[in-house]
């Protein structure tokens, strides 16, 4: 089966549906979204906690509700969505991209488009990424696959946990097991500072009296079958275990939350050229990847904290794909954008003069009394002064209109 | 009679399926009783992969007779049972004038073993062969036939062709009691109450073969673990090197091996720690380090930062029979041994097979061939090799005929729906069953996107209830309680 249309947005989570949204609201015609699983919504559906849209909505909504408020947008439009669809390979022609889509419903489908969207959102980091030593049993999970066994199914995998990592799953699957009668023993960290934001140490931690080890680490897991129990240990300035100071707790589950990460393969069978720090595609300040019509927004780029801006990025990545279709406007000339002290990543890597600018950044590690600033050449354009700053927590920095004659922008913390 | 057969075989490794097979050319009335929830889940599953040429094993060892002509079988048996085997060669290297010294000693038993077209390498033929090993490299040992396979796969082929010519297997039969009754039947009992009788016994337990032989009288020896542990890398690596890589050997390992997997991941390791606990699958930071180290020393851009997943084997070497394969005829007669199958038993294990058949002809059982022998396994649709090709004419043919080969389960390894219901017809019904069977789980993610899916398929197409589904037989279920409602806040 051969497709032809305008735009393929690939995933149906939060960054594609307001990519999709949006390419109609710009003006495309024919767009498809297809998602893997077998409804819209993407991670949204299994985070029934809520903190959603506070920024976008300016409420408070669960995932589920954030979601449905998109796909209640999209069921407005004629943009066709295909769900239990899987892209497993694009191929850059002069005049467009074949996507090979395979189908439960329709099989193999050839789709002919003139942009594609990457917005397949990111994937947790498991137990090889991270090599903990010990046994093989059943019970160890990353936190996203147990919240969908407790949210999406309503099996809990387990009754004494322990948590190693605080990203933000994490913590809020130390909350909803607790909620579900399981005893949380602990969350671990290999860093001095959480890996989540703060909002959730203080409700999903705190409120339940859950110790939160900083600069620990396990050492060993134990039990064949199934998990019985792990070795803790807090770690030196080289981050090696101290022996010495060892404890051992019994569990039946070990909840991994360790990072994530942008889930790129497909990107990179197209020949996208991944950032080797965010992990996602390098773009222009159009959202554009190194292919010309190729677009990426979401988790697919960089892993965001809040879906609000998930929402927003994936916005304006349609816009300018809409640009394209029409005008095949691409942008011209490229300011680079540099990161400085104490800044992880800046995205995008560069910015059009003359044109306004949106700058996401996460700093490296936590600060006090902080400012971060954006320079133009020798003008500081941007300045802020932070209390406490967070590598949790994205910063934006909005830029009104990039200057006509810049060479370099520079992002730092001070 | 029901459970009544002329051959029980314990275990259901590589060597145990081997014989099995082996067993089902014949009119041989053969069942397998493994005490895990599928077959190879002891030590096979965990085993290097590697169809070794030969010339580790000393001159007038069992491991010696065996391995040479074991090798020789895998091109005829890879043709029947369709497992990915390849001849891609190893390099023992060496870096030092004492090492060149040692590559001479091998060379010498590879010769007395009858290894074929073994070569001595100076630096430069080494380095233009494998361009990624440490250019400090002095020399190497090179034998052209040894290979890789898929231990697992190896196993599953071996058993399924088995069952497809008859013979029966059993598995969550842990064996726990033999006796003998009056008319010299064994009568075997295992730990879930069941009765089996049968006229020989093949005991192919692996790690557990003292304990088996125990049971019939027999305590000469005694199955002391060797454990190791194996690191899998990504991809990446897989680029790196061709070949196996070896280093010079130690005295009671083949030392830490650079090894490419059919699969295109490279493992590293086996370390190789005694222990003598039979349970020990822990793999430790100790480990860790020393595989890496030597990992790097010959080939220098590997780093722990590929690492996919690590696991532990526990090879079960034989003391009071200087660590040599045990296999043959015992004090009590019906009593067959093939244990203390170690390094090189998975290349020897088809040579094994055929003496283990000839030794039961020998004592009377009856070896006329099957006339409708089926020589060719059934074989299974694999999605990713269509698409890693990137041709997707043939396939979108397979899709026509069947839409659950369109049906993406496992994103990573490109696993569809179809292959997983194979796997479950088969008879692998737990998730790392599955696993080893499809591929599904074993990529970057780890499972994390498809453990719920196949949980669901598994339970769709056996009933078994969600909260039942293990990952490794009982005890180990994935989530195992329900949230009534009403419960909690």
């Amino acid at each position: 089966m051969t497709k032809i249309i305008d735009a393929l947005v690939i995933g149906g989570g939060p960054a594609g549906l307001a990519a999709a949204i949006s390419l109609k609201k710009n003006g495309i015609d024919k767009i498809l979204v297809v998602e893997r699983e077998d409804s819209l919504g993407g991670i949204l559906l299994q985070c029934i906690h809520n903190g959603f849209g506070l920024h976008r909505f300016k409420e408070e909504l669960t995932g589920p509700e954030y979601a449905e408020k998109y796909i209640e947008m999209l069921e407005g439009t004629d943009i066709e969505t295909m769900t239990g669809t899987c892209a497993i390979d694009i191929v850059n022609e002069k005049d467009g991209k074949t996507v090979y889509l395979m189908s439960e419903k329709s099989g193999l489908i050839e789709a002919k488009t003139k942009v594609v969207i990457l917005a397949m959102g990111c994937r947790e980091r498991n137990r090889g990424n991270i090599a903990i030593p010990g046994t093989r049993p059943a019970g160890i999970m990353t936190a996203g696959l147990a919240q969908k066994f407790v949210n999406r199914y309503g099996y809990m995998p387990g009754k004494e946990v322990v948590i190693l990592g605080s990203g933000d799953i994490g913590l809020i699957m130390a909350r909803r097991m607790t909620w579900e009668g399981a005893k949380v023993k602990a969350v671990v960290e290999l860093q001095p500072y959480p890996g989540g934001l703060n909002r959730n140490i203080v409700q999903c931690l705190n409120d339940y009296n859950i110790p939160l080890y900083l600069s620990h680490t396990i050492t060993a897991i134990r039990g064949n079958s199934r998990i019985t129990e792990v070795d803790i240990a807090p770690i030196n300035e080289y981050k090696e275990p101290k022996k010495s100071e060892t404890f051992t707790l019994t569990c039946d589950s070990l909840l991994l939350s360790v990072g994530l990460l942008p889930e790129n393969e497909l990107s990179q069978i197209a020949g996208v050229i991944l950032d080797k720090v965010t992990g996602g595609p390098l773009i222009d300040s159009n959202y554009m990847t190194n292919i010309p019509g190729v677009f990426a927004c979401g988790n697919v780029l960089h892993v965001h904290d809040l879906v609000d801006w998930v929402s927003e990025e994936s916005e304006a990545t349609a816009k300018a794909a809409a640009e394209y279709i029409k005008h095949q406007t691409i942008q011209k000339s490229k300011i680079p954008v540099r990161v400085g002290n104490l800044v992880r990543y800046a995205l995008p890597t560069v910015l059009e003069p003359g044109k306004p600018g949106l700058i996401s950044l996460r700093v490296i590690a936590p600060a006090e009394n902080a400012t971060l600033y954006a320079k133009v050449d020798d003008e500081i354009i941007y300045k802020k002064a932070h209390k406490k700053i967070f590598p949790s927590e994205m910063q934006r920095i909005e830029i009104k209109k990039v200057p006509e004659n810049a060479k370099m922008i520079h992002v730092y913390l001070e | 009679m029901k459970n009544d057969y002329q051959v029980i075989i314990i275990g259901c490794g590589v060597v145990g399926a081997a014989i099995a097979r082996e067993l089902s050319r014949f009119d041989v009335k053969v069942a397998i009783l493994e005490k895990e929830a599928d077959v190879s889940f002891g030590t096979s599953k965990a085993n290097s992969g590697i169809i070794h040429a030969g010339f580790h094993s000393t001159k007038g060892t069992l491991m010696a007779k065996f391995v040479v002509p074991g090798n020789r079988k895998f091109d005829r048996l890879c043709e029947e049972l369709e497992f990915p085997f390849e001849r891609r060669g190893e390099l023992m290297v060496a870096f030092d004038e004492n090492e060149l010294r040692i590559l001479q000693t091998y060379h010498k038993m590879g010769l007395d073993n009858h290894v074929p077209y073994m070569e001595l390498l100076g630096k430069e033929r080494v380095l233009e062969m494998e361009p990624n090993v440490n250019p400090e490299v002095e020399g190497a040992l090179y034998a052209p036939t040894a290979g890789i396979i898929c231990p697992y796969e190896y196993c599953f082929a071996l058993t399924s062709n088995a069952r497809e010519n008859g013979v029966e297997l059993f598995l969550n039969k842990k064996v726990s009691w033999i006796g003998k009754q009056g008319n010299g039947k064994f009568e075997i009992e295992t730990e879930d109450g069941s009765r089996f009788t049968s006229d020989f016994i093949v005991n192919a337990a692996g790690l557990y073969s003292d304990e088996i032989a125990k049971f019939v009288g027999i305590t000469n020896f005694k199955i002391v673990p060797r454990k190791g542990e194996e690191y899998l890398l990504d991809r990446r690596v897989g680029t790196l090197i061709k070949r196996v890589i070896f280093p010079c050997p130690t005295s009671n390992s083949k030392g830490m091996l650079v090894i490419p997997t059919v699969d295109g991941p490279v493992m590293v390791g086996p370390t190789a720690m005694d222990t003598e606990d039979k349970n020990d699958w822990a793999t430790t930071r100790d480990g860790l380090k020393e595989v890496f180290t030597q990992a790097q020393k010959m080939v220098p851009g590997i780093r722990t930062s590929d690492i996919i997943t690590s696991f532990v084997g526990l090879r079960p070497a034989a003391v009071g029979n200087n660590g040599d394969f045990i296999i043959g005829t015992t004090t009590v007669s019906g009593f067959i041994n093939a244990a203390g199958i170690q390094s090189p038993g998975l290349t020897a294990s088809p040579a094994i097979a055929e003496h283990i058949r000839e030794v039961l002809n020998k004592e009377g059982v009856k070896m006329e061939l099957k006339r409708d022998f089926k020589p060719k396994r059934k074989i299974a649709i694999r999605v990713r090799h269509l698409l890693e090709k990137r041709d997707y004419s043939e396939y979108g043919n397979i899709v026509k005929n069947d839409k659950a080969y369109s049906k993406l389960v496992c994103r990573c390894e490109n696993v569809t729906e179809a292959e997983i219901v194979a796997a479950i017809k088969e008879g692998h019904i737990t998730l790392d069953g599955i696993k080893f069977a499809t591929r599904a789980g074993t990529g970057r993610c780890q499972a994390g996107f498809c453990t719920s899916r196949v949980m669901e398929i598994l339970h769709r197409e056996t009933g078994i209830p969600f909260e039942q589904i293990t990952k490794k037989g009982k005890g180990s279920e994935i989530a195992p309680y329900p949230i009534k409602k009403g419960d909690g806040k």
